[in-house]
């Protein structure tokens, strides 16, 4: 009798399913619980990943139910690929269609600021400019295009997902109040923060991110977000490392 | 069939400990008697970050053992380039003193299974383990280790002996063996055999690894031991004992702790590691 390992996986992630003929103890018995080692290690393993990997969902709705949460989740999305540290990028959207979960809307969004703080963590190094990079006359400026660092990372959210993630992971932090949240992470040395995202901030990135001057990307902005305060993102983008460089295409004299 | 000019640095016959990034800085300050460090190679597969900058600087001071646990060589299935060109890249650029893999598999229809299970040792396995080896050791260019299991049960079909199967690949595909002394005595435990008999059967010379590490202890339908590989506690003494039978038949080797689940403080690890050290100092160099 072979064992193929299509029915051994199989067995490993149904724990309905019967142990597969073909494998024995040392009295060439079937093998019954023995089987259940393997079964018990990839469970256990993958669900102290999802544990490890999303610390603020795991507060969120207890470590009990974290646990059962990740028993479904990894039978549906087992990992791709041996990269465990990127395990979990279904989870988001995972948490938003479980209707179970459906009164606690910004759990895929939390999720979401979980798994970039760990693409932050793992993202290539860099170096950010000197913080006077920008201290420039304001004709210079609006004409500079920047480049961010790889472990920057921008989340969108129409919660107060950093009120949320903060109250959720520092002590003393005051509770979140209503409202549409954008989070900033940057990655100064080795450990990603998460800051509060000047509104209208995500866009004018997304927009530099396009290829726009400081400038073109500021009108568009501002179109949408008149309050969008160019000052403080700069300032937040500098302090943290995420410019890595700053071009100015001079006007021709 | 490995070029025998890849056989290229070899770890000290001295202890190591696998690598955890929370003893870093008692690592540099109090590493004695640990001569080497051993790191999970899927754990520094990410671009950059702490855990690169980590290995960079320990790379500096101690010799780097690269322990692969993804590659899934026992897979049905081909092996994964995009893993195999990770592989390349990090035994490319961290040049270690000693790369590994296990004889066992992980990954099925691309599903990654994070544990590693278990073979049966047959023919068909074994000319697919070779060439997966040869794979491996053409890809990334240098001899890699084989570490054989822990198994908690056997396969019908299996017709050959594991220390005669090793001794194949070995032969075979021209890679070294990783011993892993706490495997044999859980495989022998479960399944009835006695480890000093696998030793005697198992070929030593390939031997340029040793792995010691804890086991839990359960018991199987029928109230018999079965033990399981957790790798969360101290070494047990008829392990200790076992690697001091292997030490007598083997000489001086690079021997390895694993504690990888309730990793402890640096200095209970490092206190296995003096342990492994005393073994060391018994045996005639």
């Amino acid at each position: 009798m072979s064992v193929s390992q299509t029915t051994f996986h199989e067995a490993l992630l149904d724990p309905s399913a019967a142990v597969p003929d073909g494998l024995l103890d040392a009295e060439d018995r079937p093998a019954g619980r023995r089987f259940s080692v393997y079964r018990n290690n990839v469970a256990v393993s993958l669900t102290e990943a999802m544990h490890q990997a999303f610390p603020v969902i795991t507060r969120l709705l207890g470590p009990q139910n974290m646990d059962g949460l990740a028993g479904i989740f990894l039978r549906k999305h087992p990992p791709s690929s041996p990269l465990m540290m990127f395990y979990g990028e279904e989870f988001p959207a995972f948490l938003a269609g479980m209707e179970q979960l459906s009164h606690i809307g910004y759990l895929a969004d939390v999720a979401r600021l979980e798994l970039a703080l760990r693409r932050s963590y793992h993202a290539a190094d860099s170096q950010g400019v000197a913080p006077d990079a920008l201290a420039l006359p304001p004709e210079e400026i609006v004409l500079a295009k920047l480049e961010f660092a790889p472990s920057m990372r921008v989340v969108r959210s129409d919660w107060p997902l950093f009120s949320i993630w903060r109250f959720n992971s520092e002590e003393d932090a005051p509770k979140p109040a209503p409202g549409a949240e954008d989070v900033l992470i940057t990655r100064p040395d080795y450990d990603p923060a998460p800051h509060l995202m000047p509104k209208g901030g995500a866009d004018w990135i997304a927009h530099v991110q396009a290829g726009h001057t400081i400038g073109e990307a500021f009108e568009h902005t501002s179109a949408e977000f008149p309050e969008f305060d160019l000052g403080a993102t700069l300032a937040l983008l500098l302090q943290g490392g995420a410019i890595t460089s700053v071009t100015i295409e001079r006007l021709a004299t | 069939m490995l070029d025998s000019s890849l056989r290229s640095n070899r770890l000290p016959a001295a202890p190591g400990v696998g690598y955890k990034p929370q003893h870093f800085d008692q690592i540099l300050d109090h590493a004695h008697p640990v001569g080497w460090l051993e790191i999970h190679a899927e754990n520094y597969m990410g671009d950059g970050g702490r855990p690169l900058a980590q290995l960079r600087h320990l790379s500096e001071q101690f010799p780097i053992s690269v322990h692969g646990v993804g590659l899934s060589i026992g897979g049905e299935g081909p092996l994964d380039p995009d893993h195999l060109s990770r592989l390349k890249h990090l035994v490319g650029w961290l040049n270690p003193a000693s790369f590994s893999e296990h004889l066992a598999w992980s990954t099925h229809d691309s599903h990654f299974l994070n544990d590693l299970l278990p073979l049966p040792n047959t023919d068909e396995t074994l000319a697919r383990v070779c060439e997966h080896i040869d794979q491996v050791q053409e890809t990334v260019g240098r001899q890699m280790l084989l570490e054989n299991p822990s198994s908690y049960l056997a396969f019908e079909e299996s017709t050959w002996s594991e220390p005669d199967f090793l001794r194949e690949i070995a032969r075979r595909t021209g890679c070294g063996l990783l011993l892993d002394v706490n495997n044999v005595f859980v495989s022998a435990t479960n399944l009835e055999f006695s480890p000093q008999g696998y030793i005697d059967a198992y070929p030593l010379e390939n031997v340029h690894e040793i792995h010691l590490g804890g086991h839990d202890e359960d018991e199987d339908d029928h109230g018999r031991p079965l033990l399981i590989d957790s790798h969360g506690r101290e070494v047990v003494d008829p392990v200790w004992a076992l690697l001091d039978y292997v030490l007598d038949r083997s000489g001086p080797k690079p021997v390895l702790i694993e504690w990888d689940t309730d990793v402890p403080e640096w200095p209970i690890l490092r206190a296995e590691a003096e342990r492994a050290q005393a073994a060391l100092d018994r045996i005639p160099a």
